[in-house]
């Protein structure tokens, strides 16, 4: 029994990485109608950067903080730059264009940083937490902060002028534009949200499997599979789907598969909710005009 | 229009294709073993090539995931040579059909997945095979992360062949066939209902196409060229594990059809030729170069030259045909 406790606590931890890079996916979805196949290499990146400050005597939080606002204005440059080329483009193109983000990306890092694999810090406390025996206090913070982040992104979109008009603007960019939102600015300013969130998701989730290079590549499927499970056009979505893969993964590799089949979890998954309900658990369903 | 005052076009390109096989016949008698083997080399990843291409860049299917049907074509090589004692063209025969049929099924899945759907699926795809392929519970046939180590057949009937010039002649038959195959297909009206499907789906289904029976047959044929094409490289390369076959595969064949050029069967040749070349040369810059090469090239094809070497090649050709027409 403590066992499973154990398990889906760790589980919940991780999932609470999925989930804020299925957010991150999600809110590059819902701007552009593109999946971001670099989303992981750009929150690799930003992890490293992270781990250069701290290396460089910077205090953990302030060098969070500056990662976060770099990475902010890293996804508006990329969007700027290279995704609005391509925006009316065929998909097969920007699934080419982020394919090519992604190498350049990864070889950028393996080149500055060396490809050696490198602790990253965590900033919570060694001992767990009020004493029990269940969850430690790094996979507790993950989930504090995933919620912190949810939170945070919601009253953005539910409070303020800028989330409504990203909201409309992804919504019904003709209309938006006609009613004086500048649309461009808008998808940008997604772009940079959703490095930001995936900056914060790197950071969190280094301390467990350690900063190098390809560290993304599975959490970046399983991300993908969070953000389908939830439904891809729907942030809350994302989210219940990355704690509900997390805990998934964590059972089924405990109880039935074994550690070495966990991608294949992610697969399974991916694959099952496309063919038996494409929209996920909480998607709008797409009803196309004949 | 009027008609140009040249050799008729089909001349002029079954001249290009007994150059082509000319050349490709001699070469190796001229060049070193080891030159001969990265030729052939070539001659396989053209296959894959063509294969991602037919389904691809004329269905319209995006495919991030071909590395794992390039990896069960080795795999089923491998296993039936080394296991069963299978004739290595037999096993190669095999791995064609077993990957037409796994692609086929694979294919199911992806009828009601439609662009980036399908591109999610095939990169999770290509993204979990290794770790499928290093499965305790198959270890005793994959031979787990060791791979299985295979001998390179010897030329027969007393050929004065050494086993790398047999085995590029061996790969280069087979590429004739495939690509006889392939062209076959794109110019009959299978193949016309192949791209239509591709440029415009509803209008395809409207003129009474079956969707789901030509994009599942298309994806099984593409499989089945990939397949093949994986099983010729266990025999050449000599040797199958887990971590030789990751999503960088996937990934350099897609690099490979976007730089010869989508919707082109000459083009898997050029892409071929980068992805055998570029790597090695990038390689004594920077262990990060290759990639950081491949993807800069990926996205300056996309935004300079869409149509890729194939397409540029196409369009010099035209305008010169335009030029003579006009003097």
């Amino acid at each position: 029994m403590e066992q499973l406790l154990h398990q889906i606590a760790a589980g919940l931890a991780t999932g609470g990485v999925y989930a804020s890079l299925a957010l991150a996916l999600v809110m590059i979805y819902q701007a552009t109608h593109h999946v971001n196949f670099a989303q992981g290499e750009l929150a690799m990146c930003s992890t490293y950067l992270a781990w250069w400050l701290i290396g460089a005597g910077v205090p953990y939080w302030l060098a969070f903080l500056i990662t976060v606002v770099v990475s902010f204005f890293f996804g508006v440059g990329i969007e700027r730059v290279l995704i609005r080329r391509v925006e009316k483009a065929p998909v097969l193109s920007v699934v080419i264009v982020f394919i090519g983000m992604q190498f350049i990306l990864n070889s950028l890092a393996g080149w500055v940083f060396g490809y050696t694999i490198q602790q990253f810090p965590s900033p919570f406390p060694e001992e767990p937490p009020f004493g029990n025996p269940f969850i430690n206090s790094h996979e507790l913070g993950i989930v504090a902060v995933t919620f912190f982040v949810v939170g945070l992104l919601w009253a953005f979109f539910r409070f303020t002028p800028a989330g409504l008009a990203l909201r409309g603007a992804a919504a019904n960019s003709d209309s938006a534009g006609l009613c004086g939102i500048r649309v461009g600015s808008m998808l940008a300013l997604g772009w940079g949200l959703a490095a930001a969130i995936g900056a914060v998701a790197g950071m969190l989730i280094a301390p467990v499997v350690f900063l190098d290079p390809n560290m993304m590549a599975g959490i970046l499927i399983y991300a993908f599979a969070a953000a389908l499970l939830g439904g891809i056009d729907s942030p809350v979505g994302a989210v219940i789907g990355g704690f509900m893969l997390g805990v998934l993964e964590n059972l089924a590799g405990a109880y039935l598969i074994g550690t070495e089949l966990k991608l294949t979890v992610a697969l399974v998954t991916i694959v099952t909710v496309l063919v038996v309900k494409p929209s996920g658990l909480l998607g709008k369903v797409v009803v196309t005009r004949v | 229009m009027p008609a140009p005052k040249q050799l008729p076009r089909w001349t002029e390109q079954r001249l290009i294709v007994v150059a082509f096989v000319l050349v490709a016949c001699v070469l190796p008698f001229v060049v070193s073993n080891y030159r001969v083997f990265q030729l052939n080399m070539v001659i396989i990843t053209s296959m894959a090539l063509i294969g991602l291409n037919l389904l691809t860049g004329y269905n319209g299917q995006i495919s991030l995931g071909h590395g794992a049907f390039y990896a069960m074509g080795a795999y089923c090589t491998a296993i039936l040579i080394d296991q069963f004692g299978v004739p290595y063209p037999i096993a190669i025969v095999a791995s064609g059909v077993l990957c037409m049929g796994l692609g086929w099924l694979f294919g199911l899945p992806a009828l009601r997945l439609e662009g980036l759907y399908l591109a999610l699926a095939t990169f999770a795809l290509g993204v979990c095979l290794p770790q499928i392929l290093k499965y305790k519970g198959i270890e005793h046939w994959t031979g787990g992360v060791q791979g299985i180590t295979l001998i390179k057949p010897d030329a027969p009937f007393g050929l004065p062949l050494s086993a790398d010039q047999w085995l590029y002649f061996f790969s280069f038959g087979v590429l004739l066939i495939l690509l006889w195959v392939a062209h076959n297909l794109i110019t009959s009206h299978t193949g016309g209902a192949i791209m239509a499907i591709r440029d415009n789906p509803l209008a395809a289904a409207a003129m009474g196409i079956d969707l789901a029976r030509y994009k599942t047959t298309t994806f099984g044929i593409s499989a089945m060229y990939t397949g093949i094409a994986g099983g010729l490289s266990a025999l050449v390369v000599q040797f199958v594990a887990p971590d030789s076959f990751g999503v960088l595969v996937s990934a350099g064949f897609l690099v490979g059809i976007v730089v010869g050029g989508l919707a082109s069967l000459s083009g898997a040749f050029f892409g071929a030729l980068f992805l055998q070349f570029i790597p090695n040369v990038a390689d004594q810059i920077s262990k990060a170069a290759p990639w950081a090469i491949y993807g800069v090239v990926m996205i300056g094809f996309v935004y300079l030259m869409p149509e890729g070497i194939a397409g540029f090649i196409r369009r010099a050709r035209a305008s010169g045909a335009h030029a003579r027409t006009k003097t």
